[in-house]
């Protein structure tokens, strides 16, 4: 199997897989970096979302070949301690319910607050597109404006 | 973070305190919730699955308020199974309704426990000393002893029965917002759920189960799977033939490899069909009524007008977030398991049985779990990972996909209504309701029966291969829509108000009830006044349509008001009022998420969700055909209020959905003049 090199959280990780293998699989399985979660499979959820190059994408989709140097940023590295402004806000909004799709909604959230540093109900809307089962949908809409009013792009 | 190399992760509950530090006893523990050790670490047990529900927070809230512990400092845990926490089923909005008592009970002892050890120390009366945010303190003195100290000393001490709990007035705990036990580790991507269970030797399994609902395997080819990287074995279980690789992905590839023979076992079944024999069997009269009160066929011929109409709700998918997944470690004549269930007694009995082993050598750990709303309440998952790592030998991890749990679900049963009511000198005379269902599921009690003279409920179940099962609030979540919906034809027939129409046959049903009362008029109707007055009902703001609607489930009340705006001809949900009574509410924060989550859920079903099956197998297999609620699609806003109430709590994480789409559809009948009487609506009209 081919040998893939990847900067993953600012580390530079070894893997050893099929082409073909996508992103995601290679996080949970290969990596040990659980928190990127699998619900679809066919980038409709967004539970997968990662960052990569600074962009919202669905890991699921993004095969480890096409990787290549791009910078990818999973939920365990989205910050040092646990405290960037969007899972401040999220904690401060007591959001989740069962919480397993709530990693790719932060980090469809946090790359959506680099670009739009304060978005409006319908940007949030047309921009955010994950699956929540539980409907925390309106404590999302809410903790991305609370995330985004405490400077939410860092 | 988890260093490579297979570490377990989230077993902690199966040993009994593996917690880090080196802390090496726990020498307080007064029942099987509490653990207090001599560091004053406090480590308190949530007994019930977390499934999303809130009861890993709301349930520990429960002990924490009676033992006066800081609600800071203390460690939470999902129990493992084990038969001292009593049943740990978690279903029928049901946990904190029967462990409200109990669990306070629990903390109230060992607080008594606490006090009396510091009494003793200190060689004062009991009565000198109170508990407060994890210490013993005396009166007089201001001498205090923290938990930890005492610890040792309190488990000798007399176990105390029926120790008197608190008033509701001094609870400090109960009734405030407490955010989840989890927050931090979910916003932080912890391994918390079954799927991320990783442990040494451990293969990664993906099993290719019959693709239609009457077919049964007949033979496969495993050789090209087998030649696959990273696949080890393909083993047969049952109906279904298991491949286990060194990834998942690698599993999911040997699968595709397989090449496999199905056989029609038993008919393969359409949505067509099924519509087709709801109709013949709402054609004539069920063998004996569900209730008959007064004399229906008699208000019928003696009426001026009789509508006469039908309602439909598709089959539905539970689609939790997390797919369906179970860790299973057979060897030796023992099971351990590790994975989502909201059944873990019935699992292990499942199990046991299978494998042919005494249940008390199946262990089951309980990982947080990613959704649950009825799926889980079939133990099929943790019984199939069972029988994989029996066959293959070897600890196992068995993986669903999407499309997996779509085709392998235990579905919301599709079914068809035929409502008749007979109108009279501007009265409801009659009210006649046929259910024709996929299930056997009828709740002829339900409201308005008691508020009407005349009322005939008959129920009809069509007999099916393809599996169905409870989805959350089961039966109500379709009977409300055709209920309330038809109730909001009736008033608009009557030319009455909406809501002060449920509230005169509310009135009725209390001063005159006709046979059996299966719910409390006076709350009923507290929750239709608090709506009312939290939107200001009869002042609909400008260019916006309103629908109301009110039901009973779970023993809460629920009344809901759904207003919408049309933007160019298609409607947009724009906000949702919510009044509820529920008793005591334990968390707030929680309670007000969870009525929140149900109305979106609801709404988002309503509008946009239905599978259908084409000769046994889910036309729909995954999200996007699978059509799902999403954020453009979500009310700007959801406003919830509780009726004050010390009772005892009721159910939460059900009652909130039934009466949402109803709301809706009235809502939409205000605005386009057009009854839609069948899920999904988005067949019927576009959505902005």
């Amino acid at each position: 199997m081919p040998k893939y090199t990847l900067s993953v959280n600012n580390k530079q990780m070894s893997v050893e897989v099929d082409a073909d293998t996508p992103l995601l699989w290679v996080l949970r399985d290969e990596l040990n970096l659980v928190g990127t979660k699998y619900g679809c499979g066919v980038a409709q959820c967004g539970a997968c979302t990662i960052h990569y190059n600074g962009n919202p994408v669905r890991s699921c989709q993004l095969p480890v070949s096409a990787v290549g140097n791009g910078k990818v940023v999973t939920i365990e590295g989205l910050s040092e301690n646990g405290d960037h402004p969007v899972q401040q806000a999220w904690i401060e909004m007591d959001v989740a319910q069962c919480g397993y799709c709530q990693a790719g909604q932060i980090m469809a959230a946090a790359a959506l607050l680099k670009k739009n540093s304060n978005p409006s109900d319908e940007e949030i809307d047309t921009t955010i597109t994950n699956i929540c089962r539980c409907g925390t949908n309106v404590r999302i809409r809410k903790a991305i404006h609370l995330a985004a009013s405490k400077g939410g792009k860092s | 973070m988890i260093a490579g190399g297979g570490m377990l992760v989230g077993f902690s509950a199966l040993s009994n305190s593996e917690t880090g530090d080196n802390t090496e006893a726990t020498p307080f523990s007064p029942n099987a919730y509490i653990k207090i050790s001599t560091d004053g670490k406090i480590t308190l047990m949530s007994p019930n699955p977390e499934i999303g529900q809130g009861v890993k927070t709301s349930l520990v809230m429960l002990i924490a308020e009676e033992m006066n512990v800081d609600w800071q400092t203390i460690e939470v845990e999902i129990a493992p199974l084990d038969a001292k926490y009593g049943s740990q089923t978690t279903g029928g909005s049901g946990a904190i309704r029967s462990r409200y008592a109990p669990l306070r009970q629990a903390g109230a002892t060992a607080k008594a426990m606490l006090m009396a050890a510091a009494a003793d120390t200190w060689g004062v009366a009991v009565t000198e000393c109170y508990a407060e945010k994890g210490f013993i303190v005396h009166k007089n003195s201001g001498k205090k002893l923290s938990y930890g100290e005492l610890a040792t000393k309190a488990a000798g001490m007399p176990v105390p029965a029926n120790v008197p709990l608190k008033d509701p007035k001094d609870f400090t705990i109960i009734g405030t917002r407490v955010k989840d036990v989890d927050a931090k580790a979910i916003v932080t991507g912890k391994p918390l759920f079954g799927i991320d269970t990783r442990k040494e030797g451990m293969l990664f399994a993906v099993v290719a189960r019959p693709p239609a609902h009457g077919k049964k395997l007949q033979s496969f080819d495993d050789s090209a799977a087998l030649k696959v990287n990273g696949v080890k074995k393909v083993v047969q279980v049952k109906n279904s033939v298991a491949v286990l690789a060194t990834s998942t992905w690698a599993a999911m590839k040997g699968r595709t490899a397989l090449k496999i023979n199905w056989e029609d076992a038993s008919k393969l079944e359409s949505t067509t069909d099924h519509e087709k024999a709801f109709r013949d069997l709402l054609s004539k009269p069920a063998a004996t009524p569900n209730r008959n009160d007064g004399d229906v066929d008699a208000a019928m011929s003696a009426a001026t007008k009789v509508l006469d109409v039908m309602y439909e709700v598709p089959v539905l998918s539970h689609a939790q977030m997390e797919p369906l997944n179970f860790y299973a470690d057979v060897r030796d004549g023992k099971a351990e398991l590790y994975g989502p269930t909201q059944v873990p007694q019935s699992l292990v009995s499942a199990v046991a049985k299978e494998l042919n082993i005494p249940a008390t050598n199946v262990s089951l750990g309980l990982p947080r779990q990613g959704g649950g709303f009825g799926r889980k309440l079939r133990p099929d998952n943790g019984v199939e990972a069972a029988l994989v790592s029996q066959a293959a030998q070897c600890p196992v991890q068995v993986q669903w996909s999407r499309e997996d749990d779509m085709q392998n679900d235990y579905y919301r049963p599709s079914g068809m209504f035929r409502f008749k009511a007979a109108i009279k000198d501007g009265n409801l005379e009659a009210w006649h309701q046929s259910f024709a269902s996929l299930s056997n599921g009828r709740s002829p009690d339900t409201y308005p029966a008691g508020a009407v003279q005349n009322l005939k409920i008959e129920s009809h179940s069509l007999p099916t291969n393809i599996p169905t099962g409870p989805w959350r609030a089961p039966t109500h979540n379709v009977q409300a829509f055709a209920n309330e919906s038809f109730m909001d034809e009736v008033a608009h027939e009557l030319k009455k108000d909406p809501v002060a129409f449920r509230l005169e046959l509310l009135k009725k049903a209390k001063e005159q009830p006709v046979g059996k009362l299966a719910y409390d008029p006076d709350k009923f109707i507290s929750v239709i006044e608090l709506v009312a007055k939290m939107c200001n009902w009869g002042k609909t703001p400008a260019n916006t349509y309103r629908g109301f609607s009110t039901w009973f489930s779970f023993n809460s009340y629920v009344a809901q008001v759904v207003e919408i705006q049309m933007l160019k001809g298609k409607p947009r949900i724009t906000k949702v009022y919510c009044a509820v009574h529920c008793g005591k509410v334990v968390n707030v924060s929680g309670a007000e998420n969870q009525v929140q989550g149900a109305v979106v859920d609801g709404l988002g079903h309503a509008v946009y969700t239905k599978l259908t099956f084409n000769n046994g197998a889910a036309v729909q297999t995954n999200f996007g055909p699978y059509n799902f609620v999403r954020m453009r699609n979500t009310p700007l806003d959801v406003v919830v209020q509780f009726v004050p109430s010390e009772e005892n709590p009721t159910g939460l994480g059900e009652p909130g959905l039934p009466p949402i789409a109803p709301a809706l559809a009235n809502a939409l009948f205000a605005a386009t003049g057009k009854r839609f009487r069948k899920m999904p609506f988005v067949d019927d009209i576009q959505f902005a």
